[in-house]
C-alpha cells in the first residue's frame, strides 16, 4: 500500500468514483468525482491531532462496528493516503452545530470545511477494475441466528477481534462480554450524578448520607419531605452501587473465549443465496483457528464444513499442521442450527456425518465463515464501463483470457471477477497489469493485436 | 548524495509501536530513554507505526531538524521495510546505507509476550547494538546495470507459450526453449477443457500458431538451456539445438516448466489397462469412448495427500468430474462412481460443474484416508460413511486421480538457475503471499504448474502475470544493484589463491594477473552479498559493504557492554 502510495507514476485518487466512461480501447475519457475530504490533501501530515480531539464519537466501520472513531477520521490506523477526512454525515460543524475544534487545534491549518467535490477528467488507454467484494451478510440466514446471539460473529469481525490494532487489542474477548463491561461506564457517570446530588443535601445539613439515613431509618428524625427526598436518593444511590459491583464482579469472571466453532460455507454453496464456492473461507478459517490459538494457547476450535478445501500452495499442509498443533478438530457436515444456551453460549447443532448423528454442543464463541458476494455498486459500475457481469454479479470473463472483459481495453482481477485468495488475486493483478500494458504502451499496430 | 563518512555521527533513533504488536509488549518508554543515552545518539523518537505515511514524514522531519547523519529504525523485519525506510532517508537526503535496521518485534515482542521485562531487555541490546554499527556505517552508492533486452521463456506448454505471448505483445524479443519435438506441453494430451467442454487441440494449436508466427518470438524445441551464467539483465545462456549449441544473451528468465503426473505404480492394482491414470482416460477419451463400459469407478487422491506428497494437488477434483461427466455424456447407462476425501471444487465455475455432475447422475462417496477403497478384478470396495456399511461397487475401469508432480529434472534445472524449490520439488516463489510469481533471484520468474498445480484458466492468468513482472527491468533498460556486496578491502592481503572463487555460488568473483601479483576480482552486479568469500578468507582480504569486521565486531562489544 505504501509502495502504491510512494510510486512516482501512480496517481492515487483516493475516496473518490468514475462517474462517466467513454471511447474505447487505447483512448478513453474518463470523469472521476473526488470526494471533499474537508481537509487539504497537500497541507495533512497526518498527524491525527484533530481524531485525537474531535467531541463526535461514530460507529468504527472498518472494525466492523465492534469500536468507535471520531467525525474527522483515517479509515484504519495505516491507511493511504493518511490524510484525515471529515465524515459529513456526523460532523457537528457541517451540520450547523457549533464545533470546529479540529481547525483550531490541526496545526497544518489542513482543515476546510468549503471544501467540494472535484470533477476530474482523465485520459488513458487501459482501464483495470479491482473493485473487490462483500461479505456476505449472514442474517439472511435465520437458523444461524446471527444479530440474535451476540456470540455468533462473522469471520471478518472476528478478524478484527484478532488483531492488535483492533478493537480488543487482539483479545478474543466475546461480543456480550464486551456488550455487559461498555454497560461499566454508564453506570459509573449514573453514580457521579447520584453523588452531586446527595452532596447537596450534605452540605446543607453537615452530615454524610450514611450517617443521615442511620438515623433516618431508626426514626431518629422528623420525616419532611426534603428528607424523604434524600432517603429516596440515597437508597437508589445505594442500589446503583450495588449493581456497578455485581457488573464488575461478573467482567472479572470474563475471560478469552476458547471454544470455537467455525462454520463454513454461510451463504456459498446454498441455493438460497450463492451456489459457488467462495474458495477463500476454509483457509480464512483454518488460520483464524490456529491464531486464536497462538494468542491463547487453550483455545480449541471446531471447523463444520462440507469440505475442506485447502487447495493452494501449501495449504494442506497447513489444515493438518492447524490439527496437530493448534488443537483444531475438523467436521464433516454442514450445521442445522445455531441457538443460545447459557451464559450467552452459543449451542451449534449438526449431523456428524461419519458417526451418523446429530448432535449438539456449545461454543464461548461461533465464527461464520460468510461468502463472497459481489460488490454492491457493482452492476452501476458495470453500467459506467460498459462491460457484463455473470449470473451473480462477477464481471464475466472468458475462460481462455481470463482477466478480459467483455469490453477491449477493460480489465478485471481479484474478486471482482471471481472469488480467489490474495496470492492468485496477485497474479492475477499483474496479469491485468500486463494487458493493460500491451494497450496503454504500444504502437498503434501492436494495439491492434493486443484488442484484437 | 553527501557522503558525511567523516563526520561526527550523529544518530537518530526512531522505535515504532507498530499498533501494539511491539508497545503491547515491551515498555516503549524505557527503550526511547535507554536509546537516549546511547553513545553518538542525539535524537530519539516513538512512533504509532514508523512505516506509516505519518512516520515516514517523522523521520524525514527528524533528520532535516536534528541534522542527522545515521537513522536507526527499531521495528519489524527488513526483509519488508528496510527498502522503504532506506528510501525515506534518501528522500531527506541522507544517502540510504547510512541507516540501520533493527528488528525489536519477530524475534523478541513476538517471541517474549509473556516476558515484558526480559524482552524489553533484549530490546535495548538490540538497539545499542545497531547504534553501535550504525556508527560505523559508510555511504554507499547503488551499482546500475544495463538490461539485454531480450527475455528467455524456459517451457513451451500454455504458461511459457502464454508469457512468451505477452512479452512479444509488448514488443520484447523473447526466446522460447521446449524440450519436445512441439509445443504445447500437457496440453497434448488432453481431451477436452471445464468447464465449457472446449476441444483442447483446438486451443492449444491456436496458441501454437500465435507464437510461431509472431515475429517476435524465437522458438527452440527439441532443446535445452544447458548453462546460465550471469545475472539480472546481463544474463548468458547456452541451448543445446538440434543444430548445436546457441548462446544467447538475455535480459529476464521465465521459468514454465510444468509438472507431470504422478504414476501410482503398485497402488490399486494400477495396470495402465483396466486400473488407469485420470491422463490415461482423457487420452482414451479424445480417441473416443469406449460403449462396452458399464461401471467406472474414479479415486480421487490417489498417491495424494499422502506422506509422501502431502499436498492437495488442486486439479485433479475438476478433472474427475470434467471425465466424470463426458462418459455420461457418451453414454448416460455408465455408472460413474468417485470416490472422495474432500472435492475441491473451488470457485464459481468448478463448484457449477460439480452441481451439473450430480444432476447428470454422477455418484460421489467419501473415504476416509484411514479406510481408503479397495480395488479388487471388476470390484472396488468401499465404506460408505453415509450408510454406515461397507459397499462393493462394480468397476469395468478404475480411474486414479493422481497427483501432479514437479519435473525430474527439476533439481537440475533449479540449481541452473540459482533458484529454491520446496520441500514438494515445487519451484519456490519468492514470497507466498505477495510475490507469487517473482523468484527471489533478481530476473527470474515462474508461472503455471512448475509453481503450484494449476488450471489452464489459472495457468494463463499466471504467464500474463510472469510477462508482466519480466517486462519491469525489459521496460526500464537497467537494473540498480544493492551495493552490499563484497570488495576487495586489503589489495595487498590478497594473495590470489582462488579459495574464494571456488566457494562462490553467483559466479561473482575471477582472479586477475595484475602488476601487483594475482589478485581477485569482484563482479560487483554478480554479488549478492552472501559474504561466503569474506568468511572463507583467511588474509581477511575481503570484506562485505556493511558488514564488515569492524561494525560487527562495534555490535557484539555493544552486546558484551
Amino acid at each position: 500500500m505504501l509502495d502504491v502510495g510512494r510510486h512516482p507514476n501512480i496517481n492515487l485518487l483516493a475516496y473518490s468514483e468514475v462517474e462517466t466512461v467513454k471511447g474505447q480501447a487505447g483512448d478513453f475519457k474518463i470523469t472521476v468525482r473526488k470526494k471533499a475530504r474537508f481537509v487539504e490533501e497537500n497541507k495533512c501530515t497526518g498527524c491525527g491531532l484533530c481524531s485525537e480531539k474531535c467531541p463526535t464519537i461514530v460507529s468504527d466501520a472498518f472494525n466492523e462496528d465492534l469500536g468507535t472513531r471520531r467525525a474527522v477520521y483515517a479509515y484504519f490506523a495505516q491507511g493511504i493516503p493518511s490524510t484525515r477526512t471529515i465524515d459529513p454525515d456526523h460532523c457537528r460543524q457541517l451540520n450547523g452545530k457549533k464545533c470546529g475544534i479540529c481547525a483550531k487545534v490541526c496545526q497544518a491549518e489542513a482543515i476546510n470545511f468549503d471544501q467540494k467535490d472535484q470533477i476530474l477528467e482523465l485520459e488513458v488507454g487501459a482501464v483495470i477494475l479491482a473493485g473487490g467484494y462483500d461479505v456476505f451478510d449472514p442474517s439472511q440466514i435465520p437458523e444461524y441466528r446471527y444479530r440474535e446471539i451476540p456470540n455468533v460473529v462473522t469471520a471478518m469481525e472476528f478478524e478484527r477481534l484478532l488483531s492488535a490494532s483492533g478493537p480488543t487489542g487482539g483479545h478474543t474477548d466475546r461480543p456480550s462480554d464486551l456488550a455487559m463491561k461498555a454497560g461499566i461506564e454508564p453506570l459509573e457517570k449514573k453514580i457521579k450524578k447520584s453523588l452531586r446530588g446527595l452532596e447537596k443535601f450534605e452540605k446543607q445539613y453537615n452530615r454524610t448520607s450514611k450517617e443521615f439515613y442511620t438515623q433516618y431509618t431508626s426514626g431518629d428524625i422528623e420525616k419532611d419531605d426534603d428528607q424523604n427526598k434524600w432517603a429516596n436518593q440515597y437508597e437508589e444511590h445505594l442500589s446503583l452501587l450495588e449493581a456497578l459491583d455485581a457488573l464488575k464482579e461478573k467482567v472479572k469472571t470474563f475471560g478469552p473465549a476458547k471454544r470455537l466453532a467455525f462454520i463454513q460455507c454461510v451463504g456459498s454453496r446454498d441455493f438460497r443465496f450463492y451456489p459457488f464456492c467462495s474458495g477463500y473461507c476454509c483457509m480464512h478459517s483454518i488460520k483464524e483457528a490456529i491464531i486464536a490459538n497462538e494468542h491463547e494457547p487453550e483455545t480449541a476450535s471446531t471447523i463444520f464444513g462440507m469440505d475442506i478445501r485447502a487447495v493452494g500452495k501449501g495449504f494442506e499442509e497447513y489444515k493438518i499442521r492447524g490439527g496437530n498443533t493448534s488443537g483444531i478438530t475438523y467436521v464433516r457436515g454442514r450445521v442445522a442450527e445455531i441457538t443460545e444456551g447459557s451464559g450467552h453460549n452459543p449451542i451449534v447443532t449438526y449431523e456428524d456425518t461419519r458417526e451418523r448423528t446429530v448432535k449438539s454442543e456449545d461454543f464461548d464463541m461461533v465464527i461464520l465463515a460468510t461468502a463472497c458476494a459481489p460488490t454492491k455498486g457493482i452492476a452501476d459500475l458495470a453500467k459506467i464501463l460498459g462491460i457484463a457481469l455473470d449470473d451473480y454479479g462477477f464481471v464475466k470473463t472468458d475462460f481462455l483470457s481470463p482477466v478480459d472483459t467483455t469490453m477491449p481495453g477493460i480489465f478485471v482481477c481479484g474478486c471482482a471477477g471471481s472469488p480467489m485468495d490474495v496470492p492468485e488475486s496477485v497474479a492475477q493483478a499483474s496479469s491485468a497489469a500486463e494487458r493493460a500494458a500491451e494497450i496503454a504502451f504500444q504502437s498503434d499496430v501492436e494495439k491492434e493485436t493486443a484488442i484484437a | 548524495m553527501p557522503e558525511n563518512n567523516d563526520a561526527e555521527p550523529r544518530i537518530g533513533v526512531f522505535i515504532c509501536h507498530c499498533g501494539s504488536n511491539i508497545a503491547g509488549y515491551l515498555a516503549m518508554e524505557a527503550l526511547a530513554d535507554y536509546a537516549k543515552t546511547l553513545p553518538h545518539v542525539t535524537f530519539v523518537q516513538r512512533n504509532l507505526y514508523t512505516c506509516s505515511e505519518a512516520g515516514i514524514n517523522e523521520i524525514k522531519k527528524g533528520i532535516e531538524d536534528n541534522n542527522l547523519n545515521r537513522v536507526v529504525v527499531a521495528s519489524c523485519s527488513p526483509r519488508t521495510h528496510e527498502p522503504l525506510f532506506r528510501s525515506s532517508c534518501e528522500e531527506a537526503g541522507l544517502n540510504p546505507y547510512l541507516f540501520e535496521m533493527v528488528n525489536i518485534r519477530d524475534q523478541c515482542s513476538w517471541v517474549h509476550m509473556k516476558e515484558k521485562e526480559a524482552g524489553t531487555l533484549k530490546a535495548k541490546d538490540l538497539i545499542a547494538m545497531g547504534v553501535a554499527k550504525a556508527a560505523l556505517l559508510k555511504a554507499q552508492n547503488p551499482i546500475l546495470s544495463e538490461v539485454t533486452p531480450r527475455a528467455l521463456v524456459i517451457g513451451g506448454g500454455i504458461a511459457g507459450m502464454t508469457a512468451a505471448q505477452g512479452l512479444a505483445r509488448r514488443g520484447y524479443e523473447t526466446v522460447l526453449v521446449e524440450r519436445q519435438a512441439s509445443l504445447g506441453g500437457m496440453l497434448n494430451q488432453l481431451n477436452r477443457l471445464g468447464p465449457s467442454m472446449i476441444d483442447a487441440a483446438d486451443v492449444v494449436q491456436q496458441k501454437i500458431r500465435a507464437v510461431m508466427d509472431h515475429p517476435k518470438i524465437t522458438v527452440f524445441t527439441e532443446a535445452r538451456v544447458t548453462e546460465v551464467k550471469g545475472f539480472i539483465g546481463k544474463f548468458q545462456v547456452n541451448i543445446e539445438t538440434k543444430s548445436g549449441i546457441k548462446a544467447i544473451d538475455i535480459g529476464v528468465i521465465i521459468v514454465a516448466v510444468g509438472g507431470t503426473p504422478f504414476i501410482p505404480y503398485g497402488m490399486y492394482g494400477y495396470d495402465g489397462q483396466t486400473v488407469i491414470t485420470q491422463l490415461e482416460l482423457e487420452q482414451r477419451l479424445k480417441k473416443g469412448s469406449d460403449p462396452e463400459l458399464k461401471n467406472i469407478v474414479i479415486i480421487q487422491c490417489a498417491g495424494g495427500r499422502s506422506k509422501e506428497r502431502p499436498y492437495c494437488s488442486r486439479i485433479c477434483c475438476q478433472t474427475a468430474v470434467k471425465n466424470a461427466m463426458l462418459l455420461k455424456d457418451h453414454n448416460p447407462e455408465t455408472n460413474v462412481y468417485i470416490l472422495y476425501r474432500d472435492m475441491q471444487m473451488y470457485g464459481v465455475e468448478n463448484e457449477e460443474m460439480f452441481r451439473d455432475s450430480k444432476a447428470k447422475g454422477i455418484r460421489y462417496i467419501h473415504y476416509d484416508p484411514s479406510t481408503p477403497p479397495v480395488v479388487e478384478s471388476n470390484t472396488v470396495k468401499v465404506y460408505h460413511p453415509l450408510l454406515g456399511k461397507d459397499m462393493t461397487l462394480a468397476a469395468d475401469l478404475v480411474v486414479l486421480s493422481t497427483p501432479l508432480v514437479a519435473q525430474e529434472d527439476v533439481e537440475e534445472t533449479a540449481r541452473l538457475l540459482r533458484v529454491p524449490v520446496d520441500e514438494n520439488g515445487f519451484f519456490l516463489e519468492g514470497h507466498v503471499k505477495l510475490k507469487p510469481l517473482d523468484f527471489a533471484t533478481d530476473g527470474v520468474f515462474l508461472c503455471g504448474s512448475a509453481r503450484f498445480p494449476a488450471n489452464v484458466r489459472e495457468t494463463i492468468a499466471q504467464g500474463l502475470g510472469a510477462a508482466s513482472r519480466a517486462s519491469i527491468p525489459l521496460s526500464k533498460g537497467s537494473v540498480k544493484v544493492e551495493p552490499i556486496i563484497s570488495v576487495l578491502a586489503d589489495q595487498d592481503a590478497c594473495r590470489g589463491c582462488g579459495l574464494c572463487v571456488a566457494l562462490c555460488p553467483y559466479g561473482a568473483l575471477e582472479i586477475e594477473n595484475t602488476p601487483e601479483g594475482r589478485k581477485v576480482h569482484v563482479i560487483d552486479v554478480a554479488c549478492k552479498g552472501c559474504g561466503v568469500c569474506a568468511a572463507t578468507c583467511y588474509q581477511h582480504a575481503l570484506s562485505i559493504n556493511s558488514y564488515t569486521d569492524e561494525q560487527i565486531d562495534a555490535q557484539i562489544n555493544a552486546f558484551l557492554d
